[in-house]
Protein backbone atom coordinates (compact mmCIF):
# COMPACT_ATOMS: atom_id res chain seq x y z
CA UNK A 1 0.00 0.00 0.00
CA UNK A 2 1.43 3.39 -0.97
CA UNK A 3 2.40 5.57 2.29
CA UNK A 4 0.19 8.54 0.70
CA UNK A 5 -2.60 6.76 0.96
CA UNK A 6 -2.07 5.35 4.24
CA UNK A 7 -1.85 8.95 5.47
CA UNK A 8 -5.60 9.88 3.90
CA UNK A 9 -7.09 6.89 5.67
CA UNK A 10 -10.41 7.10 4.79
CA UNK A 11 -10.44 8.75 1.55
CA UNK A 12 -10.70 6.71 -1.76
CA UNK A 13 -8.57 7.56 -4.48
CA UNK A 14 -10.02 9.65 -7.45
CA UNK A 15 -11.18 7.69 -10.04
CA UNK A 16 -12.91 5.32 -7.15
CA UNK A 17 -14.63 8.54 -6.45
CA UNK A 18 -15.44 9.06 -10.18
CA UNK A 19 -17.28 5.82 -10.05
CA UNK A 20 -19.30 6.14 -6.93
CA UNK A 21 -20.34 9.47 -8.07
CA UNK A 22 -21.61 8.23 -11.19
CA UNK A 23 -23.29 5.05 -10.73
CA UNK A 24 -24.45 5.44 -7.13
CA UNK A 25 -27.24 8.23 -8.48
CA UNK A 26 -28.11 5.73 -11.44
CA UNK A 27 -28.67 2.79 -8.77
CA UNK A 28 -30.64 4.85 -5.90
CA UNK A 29 -33.00 5.56 -9.62
CA UNK A 30 -32.74 2.31 -10.60
CA UNK A 31 -33.97 0.98 -7.30
CA UNK A 32 -36.99 3.74 -6.90
CA UNK A 33 -37.64 2.40 -10.33
CA UNK A 34 -38.37 -0.77 -9.07
CA UNK A 35 -40.69 -0.23 -6.65
CA UNK A 36 -42.78 1.53 -8.84
CA UNK A 37 -42.58 -0.27 -12.14
CA UNK A 38 -46.20 -1.47 -12.69
CA UNK A 39 -44.84 -4.46 -14.94
CA UNK A 40 -42.87 -6.71 -13.37
CA UNK A 41 -40.03 -7.08 -16.27
CA UNK A 42 -39.50 -3.71 -16.10
CA UNK A 43 -38.78 -4.26 -12.56
CA UNK A 44 -36.12 -7.16 -13.38
CA UNK A 45 -34.32 -5.15 -16.00
CA UNK A 46 -33.92 -2.35 -13.06
CA UNK A 47 -33.02 -4.53 -10.62
CA UNK A 48 -30.29 -5.97 -13.14
CA UNK A 49 -28.98 -2.42 -13.74
CA UNK A 50 -28.55 -2.39 -9.99
CA UNK A 51 -26.83 -5.15 -9.10
CA UNK A 52 -24.46 -5.13 -12.42
CA UNK A 53 -23.40 -1.28 -10.59
CA UNK A 54 -23.30 -2.70 -7.40
CA UNK A 55 -20.57 -5.81 -9.14
CA UNK A 56 -18.73 -2.32 -10.17
CA UNK A 57 -18.50 -1.30 -6.85
CA UNK A 58 -17.42 -4.65 -5.79
CA UNK A 59 -14.24 -4.16 -8.16
CA UNK A 60 -13.12 -1.15 -6.83
CA UNK A 61 -14.03 -2.32 -3.62
CA UNK A 62 -10.83 -5.21 -3.69
CA UNK A 63 -13.48 -7.91 -4.02
CA UNK A 64 -12.88 -8.78 -7.64
CA UNK A 65 -13.89 -12.35 -6.67
CA UNK A 66 -17.36 -11.08 -4.82
CA UNK A 67 -17.32 -9.08 -8.42
CA UNK A 68 -17.50 -11.82 -10.68
CA UNK A 69 -19.77 -14.04 -8.64
CA UNK A 70 -22.14 -11.33 -8.38
CA UNK A 71 -22.54 -10.85 -12.10
CA UNK A 72 -22.94 -14.14 -12.60
CA UNK A 73 -24.44 -15.34 -9.51
CA UNK A 74 -27.10 -12.51 -9.29
CA UNK A 75 -27.45 -11.28 -12.78
CA UNK A 76 -26.90 -14.23 -14.00
CA UNK A 77 -28.95 -16.94 -12.76
CA UNK A 78 -31.10 -15.48 -9.78
CA UNK A 79 -32.80 -12.83 -12.17
CA UNK A 80 -32.76 -15.13 -15.23
CA UNK A 81 -34.77 -17.19 -12.71
CA UNK A 82 -36.71 -14.69 -11.67
CA UNK A 83 -37.75 -13.49 -15.67
CA UNK A 84 -38.52 -17.77 -16.09
CA UNK A 85 -41.38 -17.43 -13.72
CA UNK A 86 -42.51 -14.13 -14.57
CA UNK A 87 -42.79 -16.37 -18.37
CA UNK A 88 -44.56 -18.95 -16.48
CA UNK A 89 -47.01 -16.82 -14.41
CA UNK A 90 -47.52 -14.26 -17.22
CA UNK A 91 -45.26 -11.27 -18.69
CA UNK A 92 -48.82 -9.38 -18.88
CA UNK A 93 -49.84 -9.60 -15.27
CA UNK A 94 -49.65 -6.08 -13.85
CA UNK A 95 -49.87 -5.34 -9.86
CA UNK A 96 -53.40 -4.14 -9.04
CA UNK A 97 -53.44 -0.49 -8.06
CA UNK A 98 -56.53 -1.38 -6.06
CA UNK A 99 -55.09 -0.93 -2.14
CA UNK A 100 -56.66 -3.56 0.11
CA UNK A 101 -55.72 -1.48 3.67
CA UNK A 102 -57.02 1.99 3.47
CA UNK A 103 -53.82 4.40 3.34
CA UNK A 104 -51.43 1.11 3.66
CA UNK A 105 -49.42 3.03 0.79
CA UNK A 106 -49.02 6.30 2.82
CA UNK A 107 -48.18 4.27 5.92
CA UNK A 108 -45.30 2.40 3.97
CA UNK A 109 -44.00 5.21 3.06
CA UNK A 110 -43.62 7.21 6.46
CA UNK A 111 -42.31 4.11 7.81
CA UNK A 112 -39.69 3.98 5.19
CA UNK A 113 -38.84 7.62 5.56
CA UNK A 114 -38.66 6.83 9.33
CA UNK A 115 -36.24 3.66 8.67
CA UNK A 116 -34.39 5.71 6.52
CA UNK A 117 -33.60 8.99 9.05
CA UNK A 118 -32.89 6.13 11.64
CA UNK A 119 -30.34 4.03 9.65
CA UNK A 120 -28.61 7.31 8.24
CA UNK A 121 -28.56 8.90 11.48
CA UNK A 122 -27.32 5.38 13.59
CA UNK A 123 -24.71 5.10 10.82
CA UNK A 124 -23.63 9.18 11.12
CA UNK A 125 -23.33 8.33 14.63
CA UNK A 126 -21.65 5.41 15.05
CA UNK A 127 -18.58 6.46 12.00
CA UNK A 128 -18.15 10.08 13.60
CA UNK A 129 -14.50 9.62 14.94
CA UNK A 130 -13.94 6.69 13.11
CA UNK A 131 -10.46 5.20 12.27
CA UNK A 132 -10.11 2.44 9.94
CA UNK A 133 -8.43 -0.24 11.05
CA UNK A 134 -6.03 0.40 7.19
CA UNK A 135 -7.25 0.79 3.71
CA UNK A 136 -8.23 -1.85 1.68
CA UNK A 137 -9.06 -5.41 2.35
CA UNK A 138 -6.16 -7.14 2.84
CA UNK A 139 -5.55 -9.85 0.20
CA UNK A 140 -2.46 -11.75 1.81
CA UNK A 141 0.36 -12.18 -0.77
CA UNK A 142 -1.53 -14.20 -3.44
CA UNK A 143 -4.35 -11.73 -4.12
CA UNK A 144 -8.37 -11.99 -3.27
CA UNK A 145 -8.99 -15.37 -4.60
CA UNK A 146 -6.34 -17.28 -3.00
CA UNK A 147 -7.08 -15.20 -0.27
CA UNK A 148 -10.56 -15.86 0.09
CA UNK A 149 -9.62 -19.70 -0.49
CA UNK A 150 -7.82 -19.73 2.17
CA UNK A 151 -10.65 -18.49 4.80
CA UNK A 152 -13.30 -20.56 3.13
CA UNK A 153 -11.04 -23.84 3.90
CA UNK A 154 -9.88 -23.32 7.06
CA UNK A 155 -12.40 -21.00 9.46
CA UNK A 156 -15.30 -21.24 7.33
CA UNK A 157 -14.99 -24.71 6.52
CA UNK A 158 -18.14 -26.50 8.44
CA UNK A 159 -20.09 -22.89 7.21
CA UNK A 160 -19.09 -23.89 3.66
CA UNK A 161 -20.42 -27.33 4.16
CA UNK A 162 -23.70 -26.49 6.15
CA UNK A 163 -24.07 -24.07 2.37
CA UNK A 164 -23.40 -27.06 0.18
CA UNK A 165 -26.44 -29.16 2.69
CA UNK A 166 -28.61 -26.65 2.29
CA UNK A 167 -28.12 -25.70 -1.71
CA UNK A 168 -28.40 -29.39 -2.15
CA UNK A 169 -31.85 -29.17 0.26
CA UNK A 170 -32.96 -26.42 -2.05
CA UNK A 171 -32.51 -27.95 -5.26
CA UNK A 172 -34.68 -30.73 -3.87
CA UNK A 173 -37.14 -28.63 -2.46
CA UNK A 174 -37.62 -26.92 -5.60
CA UNK A 175 -38.31 -29.86 -7.79
CA UNK A 176 -41.00 -31.13 -5.00
CA UNK A 177 -42.98 -27.99 -4.42
CA UNK A 178 -42.72 -27.29 -8.91
CA UNK A 179 -43.30 -31.00 -9.58
CA UNK A 180 -47.25 -31.72 -10.08
CA UNK A 181 -48.69 -35.70 -10.28
CA UNK A 182 -51.03 -35.95 -13.40
CA UNK A 183 -54.18 -36.31 -12.35
CA UNK A 184 -56.61 -38.48 -14.70
CA UNK A 185 -55.43 -40.22 -17.96
CA UNK A 186 -53.12 -39.04 -20.57
CA UNK A 187 -55.62 -37.94 -23.38
CA UNK A 188 -54.51 -39.53 -26.82
CA UNK A 189 -53.71 -36.85 -29.59
CA UNK A 190 -57.00 -38.35 -31.42
CA UNK A 191 -59.41 -37.44 -28.22
CA UNK A 192 -58.19 -34.43 -28.11
CA UNK A 193 -59.13 -33.58 -31.44
CA UNK A 194 -62.58 -35.62 -30.72
CA UNK A 195 -62.68 -33.39 -27.46
CA UNK A 196 -61.76 -29.70 -29.87
CA UNK A 197 -64.41 -30.30 -32.36
CA UNK A 198 -67.00 -31.55 -29.96
CA UNK A 199 -66.52 -28.46 -27.79
CA UNK A 200 -66.69 -26.60 -30.98
CA UNK A 201 -65.76 -22.24 -31.42
CA UNK A 202 -62.43 -23.43 -32.05
CA UNK A 203 -60.96 -23.71 -35.65
CA UNK A 204 -60.91 -27.06 -36.95
CA UNK A 205 -57.28 -25.81 -39.43
CA UNK A 206 -54.59 -23.87 -37.63
CA UNK A 207 -55.16 -20.35 -36.54
CA UNK A 208 -54.19 -17.76 -38.60
CA UNK A 209 -51.16 -16.38 -38.39
CA UNK A 210 -50.55 -12.28 -38.65
CA UNK A 211 -50.82 -10.66 -41.51
CA UNK A 212 -48.05 -8.39 -44.00
CA UNK A 213 -49.33 -5.66 -45.56
CA UNK A 214 -47.47 -2.52 -47.26
CA UNK A 215 -47.41 -0.36 -44.84
CA UNK A 216 -47.30 -3.11 -41.54
CA UNK A 217 -45.67 -5.96 -41.26
CA UNK A 218 -45.49 -6.47 -37.47
CA UNK A 219 -46.59 -9.64 -35.67
CA UNK A 220 -48.99 -7.17 -33.87
CA UNK A 221 -51.06 -6.41 -37.46
CA UNK A 222 -53.94 -9.04 -37.17
CA UNK A 223 -54.63 -11.19 -40.01
CA UNK A 224 -57.82 -11.27 -42.17
CA UNK A 225 -60.58 -13.96 -42.45
CA UNK A 226 -62.02 -14.92 -46.12
CA UNK A 227 -64.81 -12.13 -45.38
CA UNK A 228 -62.47 -9.68 -45.09
CA UNK A 229 -62.72 -8.98 -41.40
CA UNK A 230 -60.26 -9.08 -38.70
CA UNK A 231 -59.07 -12.44 -37.81
CA UNK A 232 -59.21 -12.07 -33.78
CA UNK A 233 -57.25 -14.88 -32.99
CA UNK A 234 -54.41 -14.02 -34.97
CA UNK A 235 -52.24 -11.35 -32.56
CA UNK A 236 -51.46 -13.16 -29.50
CA UNK A 237 -52.76 -11.48 -26.42
CA UNK A 238 -49.74 -10.36 -24.39
CA UNK A 239 -49.11 -7.60 -28.07
CA UNK A 240 -52.77 -6.99 -28.03
CA UNK A 241 -52.09 -6.01 -24.35
CA UNK A 242 -49.11 -4.53 -24.59
CA UNK A 243 -49.71 -2.50 -27.60
CA UNK A 244 -53.07 -1.29 -25.94
CA UNK A 245 -54.59 -3.05 -29.18
CA UNK A 246 -53.91 -0.10 -31.73
CA UNK A 247 -53.31 -1.98 -34.59
CA UNK A 248 -55.88 -4.18 -33.67
CA UNK A 249 -58.02 -1.63 -33.75
CA UNK A 250 -56.44 0.80 -36.69
CA UNK A 251 -56.73 -2.13 -39.22
CA UNK A 252 -60.43 -2.94 -38.29
CA UNK A 253 -60.48 1.03 -38.91
CA UNK A 254 -59.42 1.05 -42.14
CA UNK A 255 -61.53 -2.16 -43.48
CA UNK A 256 -64.54 -0.19 -42.37
CA UNK A 257 -63.95 2.79 -44.20
CA UNK B 1 -15.01 10.94 -1.57
CA UNK B 2 -15.19 9.05 1.85
CA UNK B 3 -15.09 5.34 2.11
CA UNK B 4 -17.62 5.25 4.47
CA UNK B 5 -20.26 7.14 1.42
CA UNK B 6 -20.55 3.27 0.39
CA UNK B 7 -22.27 2.28 3.44
CA UNK B 8 -24.93 5.46 3.53
CA UNK B 9 -25.32 4.34 -0.36
CA UNK B 10 -25.99 0.86 1.07
CA UNK B 11 -28.54 2.17 3.82
CA UNK B 12 -30.37 4.07 1.16
CA UNK B 13 -30.89 0.80 -1.05
CA UNK B 14 -32.03 -1.20 1.76
CA UNK B 15 -34.46 1.57 3.16
CA UNK B 16 -35.68 1.78 -1.26
CA UNK B 17 -35.87 -2.67 -0.95
CA UNK B 18 -38.31 -2.26 2.46
CA UNK B 19 -40.56 0.11 1.14
CA UNK B 20 -41.02 -1.86 -2.02
CA UNK B 21 -41.70 -5.05 0.10
CA UNK B 22 -44.22 -3.04 2.13
CA UNK B 23 -45.59 -0.82 -0.88
CA UNK B 24 -45.63 -4.13 -3.49
CA UNK B 25 -48.71 -6.65 -4.03
CA UNK B 26 -47.02 -8.93 -7.11
CA UNK B 27 -45.11 -11.73 -4.66
CA UNK B 28 -42.10 -11.77 -7.13
CA UNK B 29 -41.55 -7.97 -6.96
CA UNK B 30 -41.92 -8.14 -3.38
CA UNK B 31 -38.88 -10.92 -3.83
CA UNK B 32 -37.07 -8.57 -5.89
CA UNK B 33 -37.18 -6.14 -3.49
CA UNK B 34 -35.94 -8.25 -0.71
CA UNK B 35 -33.19 -9.14 -3.21
CA UNK B 36 -32.36 -5.61 -3.35
CA UNK B 37 -31.91 -5.50 0.60
CA UNK B 38 -29.61 -8.50 0.10
CA UNK B 39 -27.38 -6.56 -1.77
CA UNK B 40 -27.39 -3.68 0.27
CA UNK B 41 -26.39 -5.99 3.30
CA UNK B 42 -23.60 -7.32 0.82
CA UNK B 43 -22.15 -3.64 -0.51
CA UNK B 44 -21.78 -2.57 3.45
CA UNK B 45 -20.28 -6.28 4.15
CA UNK B 46 -17.61 -5.84 1.41
CA UNK B 47 -16.82 -2.03 2.55
CA UNK B 48 -16.55 -3.56 6.41
CA UNK B 49 -14.02 -5.56 5.41
CA UNK B 50 -12.03 -2.81 3.26
CA UNK B 51 -12.23 -0.81 6.32
CA UNK B 52 -10.74 -3.46 8.16
CA UNK B 53 -8.42 -4.97 6.14
CA UNK B 54 -9.44 -8.03 6.52
CA UNK B 55 -10.99 -10.62 4.28
CA UNK B 56 -13.97 -12.00 6.69
CA UNK B 57 -16.43 -9.45 5.16
CA UNK B 58 -16.24 -10.39 1.89
CA UNK B 59 -16.31 -14.30 2.63
CA UNK B 60 -19.88 -13.18 4.16
CA UNK B 61 -20.78 -11.57 1.68
CA UNK B 62 -20.18 -15.04 -0.06
CA UNK B 63 -22.48 -17.33 2.09
CA UNK B 64 -25.36 -14.00 2.13
CA UNK B 65 -25.35 -14.58 -1.90
CA UNK B 66 -25.09 -18.52 -1.58
CA UNK B 67 -28.23 -18.48 0.80
CA UNK B 68 -30.33 -15.83 -1.23
CA UNK B 69 -29.88 -18.37 -4.27
CA UNK B 70 -31.05 -21.17 -2.11
CA UNK B 71 -34.01 -18.53 -1.26
CA UNK B 72 -34.96 -17.62 -4.69
CA UNK B 73 -35.23 -20.98 -5.55
CA UNK B 74 -37.54 -21.92 -3.33
CA UNK B 75 -39.25 -19.04 -3.28
CA UNK B 76 -39.92 -18.84 -6.77
CA UNK B 77 -40.97 -22.79 -6.57
CA UNK B 78 -43.47 -21.40 -3.85
CA UNK B 79 -44.97 -18.60 -5.92
CA UNK B 80 -45.18 -20.81 -8.92
CA UNK B 81 -47.25 -23.49 -7.05
CA UNK B 82 -49.55 -20.38 -5.02
CA UNK B 83 -49.79 -19.37 -8.76
CA UNK B 84 -51.11 -22.84 -10.14
CA UNK B 85 -53.22 -23.50 -7.33
CA UNK B 86 -54.98 -19.67 -7.41
CA UNK B 87 -54.09 -18.28 -10.64
CA UNK B 88 -52.74 -15.31 -8.95
CA UNK B 89 -49.37 -13.73 -7.74
CA UNK B 90 -50.77 -11.35 -5.63
CA UNK B 91 -49.77 -11.66 -2.07
CA UNK B 92 -53.38 -10.06 -1.35
CA UNK B 93 -54.85 -13.48 -2.70
CA UNK B 94 -52.62 -15.78 -0.87
CA UNK B 95 -54.16 -15.53 2.67
CA UNK B 96 -54.75 -19.23 3.93
CA UNK B 97 -52.33 -21.85 4.56
CA UNK B 98 -54.41 -24.60 2.35
CA UNK B 99 -56.63 -24.76 -0.69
Amino acid sequence: MNPVLLASATTAPLHEAMLFWILAPVMVVAAIGMVFARSAVHAAMLLAVVMLSLAAFYTTEHAPFLAVVQVVVYTGAVLMLFLFVLMLIGVDSMDSLVETLRGQRAAAMAVGAGFAVLLVAGLAGALDGFAPNGFGADAGKNGNVTGIAHLLFSRYVFAFEATSALLITAGLGAMVLAHREPTGERKSQKQRMLDRAARGGAAAAPLPGPGVYADHDSVDTPALLPDGSVAPGSVPAYLQVSAGRSHVDAVDHELER
Amino acid sequence: MDITYYLYLSAVLFTIGAVGVLVRRNAIVVFMCVELMLNAVNLSLVTFARMNSNLDGQVIAFFVMVVAAAEVVIGLAIIMSIFRSRRSASVDDANLLKY
